[in-house]
């Protein structure tokens, strides 16, 4: 089975986010940027499968800027195979992320792509989704375990309510969740030989994708701030106060 | 502009999201009809109906909606999308899971997790974990949003809307349920508790969680937790608040043993009033927190308990 997995290359999530001053967006010069982090969960699921022998083939895409070959990179010293980069300085709503990759499963005809559930700067939590429907394949979002059986897949879901398991029909589309694996580090020899595996060069053009935004941002602001309170000494000091707000 | 709230239900009873998501709706237009899918729904629909500002309730009722699962659910609400110029829904997971799917199929960009409705087209969304607020303006003909309920109030209960039944999905259907393990409590939900109480990987272990547990006992409080307590095994993945967790806006949060990163943040920062208790006075949680104590949660939490147990509660 061959397998396609998209990584987004996002602002760190150790980076404090800055909102620029004229509410034009958030501040990404000279801040440190990594691979979305359900994305590694989806790579460490491709390559795991790759490793039990369930995966034949571990293809990653990213679409972005120049640099997004890095995240790339990342992905392929993790162990994934070869790589797909679809060049552009636009931002790329989900929408035209999916039709894209909708493009790329036409060409690659892989039985299973793995996405993040969300990637953490824009937190759409819809790609995925998405490319399920355009494809007319089923899915399984948010997924916690997988396992393949014949042509099909159990998947376990977080859903808010606890856990959810679902059977669906190969090809699929699904979703990561935080507690699906554990992502590796990849190795130093790891890192010199994913400098040799093939990345594909590509423009959204050659897919015939539009990705022109449907979504006009008129302004990005600061949240609403809260500032510290006051420190209480004990049990009946909080209370206290507790009741004098009334919350309690 | 006619607009369609899809219902959040267990196909038992409605739930408050769904008259948040209405609410939502009526800041955008005034011609709201509810969709109730599900399997079993009659109940569910009588409640609809009841939710203030309601124009008409659609009834699907079936065997593959039993869970609401998304590609049932895309089978029922696409072909409905032709008598609306709007689509929204809680962004619960079930919410979550179905609708980017009618998006795709209506060839419109979703808008996820609104905070805010400026008019039909524009709406605030928290975006970085809630770091920043964008205000983002659609122009796509049809809007496919999913809101945020602890952002808006829920929609009375004084209407009398019309309840009328609709046809059967249709279509090949490649995904099945297979079972459920949800998390049994006789506790107010997270996402509905007025107080919650949330232990972070401070607790050490799962059994620890039963100092929580007996404080939220007394105030009829719901038990979260942080990522670091969910992942390390402690409590169950529904406990989790945050960015990729449940949101939550209770008018008590109490944080035990939670540094406070901003991915824990992001799913509690609009509650009313926040309580830290960690034993490091320089844990971040207290930037954020009205009243902050710094004390081991062994002794604090369980003091607190006694405290509260002397007050009557
Ligand atoms: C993609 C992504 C998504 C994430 N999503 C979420 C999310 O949705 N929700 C979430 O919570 N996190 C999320 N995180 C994780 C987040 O970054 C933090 O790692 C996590 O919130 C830390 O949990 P914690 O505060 O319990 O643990 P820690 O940061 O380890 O803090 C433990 C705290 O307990 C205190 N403590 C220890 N012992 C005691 C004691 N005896 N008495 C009093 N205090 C004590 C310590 O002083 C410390 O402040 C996410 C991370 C990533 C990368
Ligand atoms: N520009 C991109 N390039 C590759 N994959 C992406 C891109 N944007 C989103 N994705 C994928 O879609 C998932 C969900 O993103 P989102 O719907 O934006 O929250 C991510 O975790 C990635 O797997």
């Amino acid at each position: 089975m061959k397998v396609l997995v998209p990584v987004k290359r996002v602002l760190d999530y150790n980076v404090k986010v800055r909102v620029k001053s004229d509410q034009s967006g958030v501040d990404l010069a000279n801040v440190k940027m990594s691979m979305n982090p359900f994305d590694e969960i989806s790579v460490e699921q491709a390559v795991r499968m790759q490793e039990a022998g369930t995966a034949t083939e571990t293809v990653v895409v990213s679409i972005g800027p120049d640099k997004a070959q890095e995240t790339i990179r990342t992905a392929l010293a993790m162990g994934m195979d070869r790589g797909i980069h679809v060049k552009t300085d636009e931002e790329v709503e989900p929408l035209a992320v999916a039709k894209i990759l909708q493009a790329i499963v036409g060409e690659e005809n892989p039985e299973l792509v793995i996405l993040g559930k969300q990637a953490i700067d824009d937190d759409s939590n819809q790609t995925g989704q998405m490319l399920g429907a355009l494809l007319d394949w089923p899915q399984a979002t948010f997924a916690n375990t997988v396992e393949k059986d014949g042509n099909k897949l159990t998947v376990a879901r977080e859903i808010d309510g606890g856990l959810q398991t679902i059977k669906v029909d190969l090809p699929a589309v699904i979703t990561t969740d935080l507690r699906l694996n554990e992502p590796r580090y990849a190795s130093l020899p790891n890192i010199m030989k994913a400098k040799r595996k093939e990345i594909a060069a590509k423009t959204p053009d050659d897919y015939g994708v539009d990705i022109s935004p449907r979504l006009a941002t008129l302004k990005v602001e600061e949240p609403a701030g809260r500032s510290a309170g006051v420190k209480v000494e004990d049990a009946a000091e909080l209370v206290a106060k507790l009741k004098t707000e009334g919350v309690i | 502009m006619a607009i369609l709230v899809v219902a959040e239900h267990d196909n038992q009873n409605i739930k408050d999201a769904t008259h948040k998501t209405v609410t939502a709706a009526l800041a955008m237009g005034s011609d709201v009809d509810v969709l109730v899918a599900g399997k079993g729904v009659k109940d569910v629909a009588a409640e609809a109906a009841k939710i203030s500002g309601v124009r008409k309730v659609l009834a699907c009722d079936h065997v593959s909606l039993k869970k609401q699962l998304a590609e049932a659910m895309q089978e029922v609400i696409v072909p409905l999308m032709d008598g609306y110029d709007a689509v929204l829904a809680p962004d619960t997971t079930t919410g979550k899971n179905f609708m980017p799917r009618i998006a795709a199929k209506l060839d419109v960009m979703q808008i996820s997790s609104i905070s805010g409705v400026e008019g039909a087209d524009t709406f605030v969304r928290p975006i970085y974990a809630g770091n920043a607020m964008a205000t983002v303006k659609s122009s796509d003909a049809k809007k496919v949003v999913t809101v945020r309920p602890t952002s808006f109030d829920a929609a009375g209960e004084d209407g009398s809307a019309s309840v009328e039944t609709i046809a059967d999905p249709s279509g090949d259907i490649k995904s099945e349920f297979v079972s459920e393990e949800l998390s049994k409590s006789d506790r107010p939900e997270l996402t509905a508790a007025k107080i919650v109480i949330s232990g972070g990987r401070g607790m050490g272990s799962g059994e620890n969680f039963a100092i929580i547990e007996k404080v939220a006992d007394k105030l009829g409080a719901a038990v979260g937790a942080s990522r670091a307590a969910v992942d390390a095994g402690f409590v169950p993945n529904d406990y989790q608040v945050g960015q990729t967790g449940k949101v939550v806006a209770p008018e008590l949060y109490i944080a035990v043993g939670i540094s406070g990163a901003i991915q824990h943040l992001a799913g509690m920062k609009d509650s009313k009033i926040i309580v830290a208790i960690n034993k490091d006075e320089d844990a971040p949680i207290f930037q954020v927190a009205d009243y902050g104590w710094v004390a081991d949660l062994f002794n604090a939490v369980p003091e607190l308990e006694a405290e509260l147990a002397k007050a009557g509660y």
